[in-house]
């Protein structure tokens, strides 16, 4: 008895976790790639299916609109997590500093990021408001715009204002580890290289950027993670338009399950989506990896 | 510490810039709930209302008018049920998983398969989910949720746990594996008193994250009865509603409850979310 308890226990521990997650995402992951062989259709009545093969994948790497997607979702989530991670490192090394009221605007930044993701869409939709919105009356008011704008209503416009709003509620996420890592730094340090006669810009590469960048790093890529995968804001701000210019990928698919009802079709779509996310992913697990071996 | 005057100026300007950027969409949002109809909606803009009005308030909390069809008090209610129901369990099965993960020599490639199950995409394995529920007539049920989330909340809190459980000496627990005491009597008589702030900090975080889910609850409940919070407020902001300021309530009440977890908990969290980026 004493012998097998070791190890079979393992498996107890974690048995309840790994039948809940096999449950509710690797099973239906694994279907979801079954169907996307299928002429599968979302209907009431059970239809027969049919295996067909790469049809739907052929269909769905031709798609130019799909291709559309791809890429603006792309494009969202490199300006996105980039203006994320230069506006949170820069808001970090600011609060590092020393003043009056630091502890106080230190606890301002927590507001962006606790508020709920739905909340801050719902919030900068009525910000953005073409006619009542606060966005035109601040701006033309200070005279910086002489007439309304339609923020959420120009193809070219919707998905930067969009990109704004991700930015303001994420870039607290970024400041507070890169503040937390900052605050490793012993004070020593900035005097010895000072002594050394090492200048501003050289410390700062030195002793500031590589404390901050291991853990930055890695939450920057969880954030790149999130981005590819964006919907909530989508769905409340713009649900994909003013014509499909703010149409991410997760969103693309959503309307070809829910709104055409073609479930083999769209499960190709959410196979590369997924096939896509899974390269994101190893790059993300990789550089935990190897910042646990940094930090151990 | 001694500054020169302009830089010592110029922190100020940034910080009021910062204070600015981050402030005045909530000060906005909490403005439009108690304007006014009309003050919304002139041109220019009424900035301060004349009047302020916390009606919509009382309204949507139930202590006036009609409580039956209220949606957002409904919405509170399953978003409630959801989210402790999910974190309750979710901290449970974490907390076994994470022992085994830093005590018992579980594999470490598992736990890298949770995370990235955690990470992918919902839209990528949301349709054959949807069927199953609709076969067995689960849909629209804040419990189905508790389910759903649960393993969205599991990877993520083990893996704080298990970064925390890792860095506790093992001699406690040594010894009283010596004297005779199993695991599950070690794990709540020995790891849990310790680790509390940590399972604390997990649960926080794990309850933020379910609180804020939309996705799941926007195709997994259809009315009142299984309807959250977020999917509430979708429904507002969608139209149906042509009072701003009720909107603005809703977003203002559906903010209370994490910010004031985030708050109360700030140090708690930052080292919970560092922990956990960092440490593998």
């Amino acid at each position: 008895m004493e012998s097998w308890r070791p190890r079979s226990e393992k498996w107890l521990l974690l048995a309840p976790a790994l039948l809940i997650l096999s449950a509710i995402t690797l099973w239906p992951l694994a279907q979801t790639l079954w169907l996307s062989f299928t002429d599968a259709e979302i209907t009431a009545v059970k239809q027969p299916i049919h295996w067909i093969g790469f049809d739907n994948y052929v269909y769905a790497l031709t798609d130019p609109d799909f291709q559309d997607a791809l890429s603006r979702t792309l494009y969202f989530t490199i300006v996105s997590v980039g203006l994320e991670t230069v506006i949170g490192v820069a808001v970090a090394l600011l609060l590092n500093l020393e003043f009056k009221g630091r502890t106080f605007a230190r606890m301002l930044i927590v507001l962006p990021w606790a508020l709920p993701n739905i909340v801050n869409a719902m919030m900068w939709r009525l910000i953005y408001h073409p006619e009542y919105g606060a966005l035109n009356a601040l701006l033309v008011q200070t005279g910086i715009l002489s007439d309304y704008r339609s923020w959420l209503g120009e193809p070219g416009l919707a998905l930067h204002m969009v990109i704004f709003a991700d930015v303001w509620k994420n870039f607290p996420l970024i400041a507070f580890v890169a503040l937390a890592a900052l605050q490793t730094i012993p004070r020593e340090l900035f005097e010895a290289a000072r002594v050394e006669g090492a200048g501003a810009w050289h410390q700062f590469k030195a002793i500031v950027l590589s404390a901050i960048i291991g853990p930055v790093l890695v939450i920057v890529i969880l954030r790149t993670v999130e981005a590819f995968r964006v919907f909530d804001i989508i769905y409340v701000m713009t649900r994909g338009g003013p014509a499909d210019s703010t149409k991410t990928a997760s969103f693309f698919v959503y309307q070809e399950y829910f709104s055409y009802l073609r479930a083999g079709s769209g499960a190709s779509y959410a196979a590369i989506v997924a096939a896509i996310s899974a390269v994101l992913i190893a790059i993300y697990l990789g550089a935990v990896r190897r910042q646990a071996k940094a930090a151990a | 510490m001694h500054r020169p005057l302009h830089q010592t100026c110029l922190i100020y300007l940034a910080v009021a810039v910062l204070a600015f950027v981050t402030l005045a969409p909530i000060a906005w949002l909490f403005i439009m709930s108690i304007a006014n109809p009309t003050d919304l909606v002139t041109v220019p803009l009424r900035w301060i209302p004349a009047h302020p009005d916390f009606s919509r308030y009382g309204k949507l909390l139930g202590l006036t008018g009609d409580i039956t069809e209220n949606p957002f008090l409904n919405g509170l209610k399953n978003s409630l049920i959801a989210a402790v129901g999910a974190t309750l369990v979710a901290i449970v099965v974490s907390t076994l998983a994470a022992f085994g993960f830093a005590r018992r020599n579980a594999p470490q490639a598992l736990l890298f398969l949770m995370l990235a199950t955690f990470m992918m995409p919902p839209i990528t394995y949301v349709l054959p989910l949807y069927s199953v529920f609709s076969d067995l007539r689960l849909l629209n049920t804040p419990f189905t949720l508790v389910v759903v989330y649960c393993s969205m909340l599991i990877p993520f809190a083990a893996w704080l746990l298990k970064s925390n459980f890792d860095a506790f000496p093992a001699e406690i627990e040594q010894a009283a594996m010596i004297e005779g005491a199993g695991t599950l009597r070690i794990l709540r008589e020995v790891v849990l008193p310790i680790a509390r702030p940590a399972v604390v900090a997990a649960a926080m975080l794990s309850f933020l994250v379910a609180w804020d889910e939309f996705f799941y609850a926007l195709l997994f409940t259809s009315d009142l009865r299984g309807k959250t919070l977020p999917v509430a407020i979708a429904d507002f902001a969608a139209g149906r509603v042509t009072d701003y300021g009720v909107i603005a309530a809703v977003g203002i009440l559906a903010t209370i409850p994490p910010t004031a977890i985030a708050l109360l908990f700030q140090r708690h969290l930052i080292s919970g979310l560092s922990a956990g980026g960092v440490k593998g």
